[in-house]
């Protein structure tokens, strides 16, 4: 409890300040409070920003139904998409929020494994974030079959054709790293959300609530075999999904590497793109969570030292992004071939010489404003530089994409893709499916893992003077 | 909890993830069986302006399916004969009979019979009767025993999986080039094994399972 006891038998000095770690929950708030507050974001009335946040998300997310609707009806020549350019957006907006997603997955496996205990506070969110990215990104792929009523062809299912999908097609294996990370995804984050539900259940004041929170609950009672399981259960997925956060995008990038076209035959793919997703992905997740923890009032929770850690992710995995940019570069140059010379001089020379070069300023300068402490603290300078990064990771899928297709081997084969309407429509709606979805989420669920929080207060710890393993604590 | 829920529910989801269980076997089930080709095209029989009987004409009598069909060696399609081929014989066999009226009419006129057609590949498969024909593949393999139809009916699936079982191992429905349109044949034993795989190496049968031999 937040108060010390004052018969305390066990005086501790408290250690050198040289060598005090920053607590990763402020102002010694006490376990109640971490409930109270936590579960009052979701049990309070609806504050009228929500509404405001909400309403312009369902209509976007509408626009983008409505888009999908008439793509299905009319035919995939309602996008921009033709000769020589038959991907564009569509796939653009695909690997754009599978990359999104991986933030989630690094945050909650990687960190857990390395026993990161920052990851507590922002967990829960990310995790979110990666399903409701992974939902978004499943649209694309989906809707750019053309006959989409033949999408389950996408999966080895034994058919009065009796054929099956070509197993040696990237873009098969694309299905079954995707729909794995979405399960696994979706398993990892519930299970961490089970102990919290069955806080919202006991704390319930209505039936309807305590039928839904009871309902997914799953019966946890907190006991210690339940807890057992628990975190069992919780190490296994994080094990499960550690391999997930490297391969998902390593495929993402096959869909590419694994062809022959210049600019994208590139062996350097996978591990730039994952690391590039892992980039976006916190980027993503800084753009939420610094208006969230303002507006929630979870600044003790969400401290400055959460964001500066997010920010040196970012500054990591930013600077290998530019390094990938500088070696794709470097080995068109060295491999001695005249059209993977051709490709890249084009792409950053060449008609779409904007995108390419938007995409450097966003991707490779915007990190390295990271390398200094008082920056990365600064919480608006994070979220502008936040959503630079989202700006610039969109337009890398789309220079990839775009700018090693537009221009075939034979000048007749040379095109310029303009969007349709269409195309913009879908990529902006499906920022409001994104964000209702979050939304919807941060209301109705507990947006920070309660219990695992806990366990990270400083007087979580028995050793410190306000730990709970003295006369009058306890935990 | 028990307030939230009462105590029969414990036994809830196992009930609930047998009757999904038993659910999905059910609808795969009913799909297989009900939604494809073997049963929603195989005994087809619409009823056709003439009477006209197979038995009679291919069976009994023993014409030969290219008396009528005659363009199935040298075509991708087989023809429905107009009904002057039928005036070869009828002008003298039958010549007055109600029921070849319509026969009688179209063969003055010119005006075709409207033959309702039971055996339709979609227009998307490119299907070519006289490269099957002349390389072995007998009338019945796809159509049946027609000599034997009163009135012809869909007798086989014709689904992707019935082209792709037999493009996938040609041999076994191979047969002498004169056994072709005699739908009665009975292969030897062992035929398959020996005159088969022979039929297959000296005709240079290369049944293409690429996706562009059929859908072009």
């Amino acid at each position: 409890m937040a108060s010390a006891p004052d018969n305390s038998p066990v005086k501790i000095a408290p250690p050198p300040a040289e060598l005090v770690r920053e607590p990763l929950v402020l102002n010694n708030r006490s376990l109640g409070y971490i409930s109270d507050h936590i579960s009052g974001i979701v049990e309070g009335k609806t504050p009228v920003w929500w509404w405001w946040a909400f309403i312009p998300s369902v209509l976007l997310m509408t626009v983008m139904f409505c888009c999908i609707g008439y793509l299905i009806s009319t035919g995939v020549g309602v996008w921009g998409l033709n000769h020589p350019v038959g991907w564009a957006w569509d796939i653009t907006n695909f690997v754009f929020w599978i990359g999104i997603g991986h933030a989630g997955t690094l945050i909650s496996a990687i960190l857990f494994l390395l026993r990161q205990k920052w990851r507590t506070s922002v967990n829960r969110a990310a995790e979110a974030m990666t399903l409701f990215a992974v939902a978004c990104a499943g649209i694309f792929p989906l809707i750019h079959v053309g006959r989409i009523w033949l999408a389950w062809w996408l999966f080895p299912l034994p058919n009065a054709n009796s054929i099956w999908p070509q197993f040696k097609s990237p873009l098969l294996w694309d299905v079954f790293a995707v729909s794995t990370y979405g399960t696994v995804s979706l398993l990892f984050w519930y299970t961490g959300l089970v102990p919290d539900l069955a806080t919202l259940r006991d704390r319930a004041t209505t039936k309807l609530r305590k039928f839904a929170y009871g309902f997914f609950a799953l019966g946890w009672t907190g006991s210690n075999r339940h807890w057992s399981n628990y975190e069992k259960a919780y190490l296994l997925l994080a094990g499960l999904s550690t391999p997930l956060v490297l391969s998902v995008h390593s495929i993402v990038s096959f869909d590419f590497a694994v062809s022959q076209v210049p600019g994208w035959h590139t062996t350097i793919f996978p591990p730039y793109f994952v690391a590039g997703a892992v980039f976006s992905g916190f980027g993503m997740v800084l753009t939420l969570l610094i208006p969230l923890r303002t507006i929630c009032k979870l600044e003790d929770i969400i401290t400055v030292k959460h964001v500066d850690m997010m920010c040196k992710v970012i500054l990591a995995t930013g600077s290998i992004v530019g390094y990938a940019y500088g070696m794709e570069f470097f080995i068109a140059w060295y491999g001695g071939n005249p059209y993977e010379l051709y490709a890249f001089q084009n792409r950053a020379f060449g008609p779409y010489w904007w995108a390419y070069w938007s995409m450097i300023t966003c991707n490779v300068i915007c990190p390295h404003l990271f390398w200094k402490r008082s920056w990365r603290r600064n919480m608006v300078f994070v979220f502008i530089v936040s959503i630079f990064v989202n700006i610039g990771m969109w337009f890398e899928r789309f220079v990839i994409i775009v700018t090693s297709l537009h221009r075939d081997y034979l000048p007749s084969n040379w095109g310029y893709f303009t969007p349709t309407w269409v195309d913009i429509m879908t990529f902006v709606g499906s920022f409001g499916l994104f964000f209702t979805l979050f939304l919807l989420f941060m209301r109705f669920l507990p947006m920070i893992a309660i219990s695992e929080v806990k366990g990270v207060t400083p007087q979580a710890d028995p050793h410190h003077p306000l730990g709970g393993a003295k006369v009058g604590g306890h935990h | 909890m028990s307030d939230v829920f009462p105590k029969w529910t414990n036994k809830l989801p196992g009930k609930v993830l047998i009757g999904a269980l038993l659910l999905g076997a059910g609808v795969t089930a009913g799909l297989t069986y009900y939604f494809t080709p073997k049963y929603t095209r195989v005994g087809y029989q619409p009823i056709q302006p003439v009477a006209f009987s197979h038995t009679i004409h291919a069976g009994q009598l023993g014409l030969d399916c290219r008396y009528c069909h005659n363009g199935v060696e040298k075509s991708w399609y087989s023809n429905v004969p107009s009904a002057n081929t039928c005036m070869n014989c009828h002008n003298q066999v039958l010549k007055d009979d109600p029921k070849l009226a319509l026969v009688r009419e179209s063969a003055q006129s010119g005006k075709p019979i409207p033959w309702v057609q039971i055996h339709k590949t979609p227009d998307y498969v490119y299907f070519n009767h006289s490269v099957h024909v002349n390389r072995g593949v007998s009338c019945v393999h796809c159509h049946g025993p027609v000599n034997k139809m009163d009135e012809v009916r869909h007798a086989k699936s014709l689904s992707m999986t019935f082209c792709l079982d037999c493009h996938r191992n040609p041999a076994p429905n191979l047969r002498p080039p004169d056994q072709v349109y005699n739908l009665d044949w009975v292969p030897p034993q062992n035929f398959a094994k020996t005159q088969g795989a022979k039929f297959v190496h000296d005709w240079k049968v290369n049944a293409s399972q690429n996706c562009s031999a059929c859908h072009r």
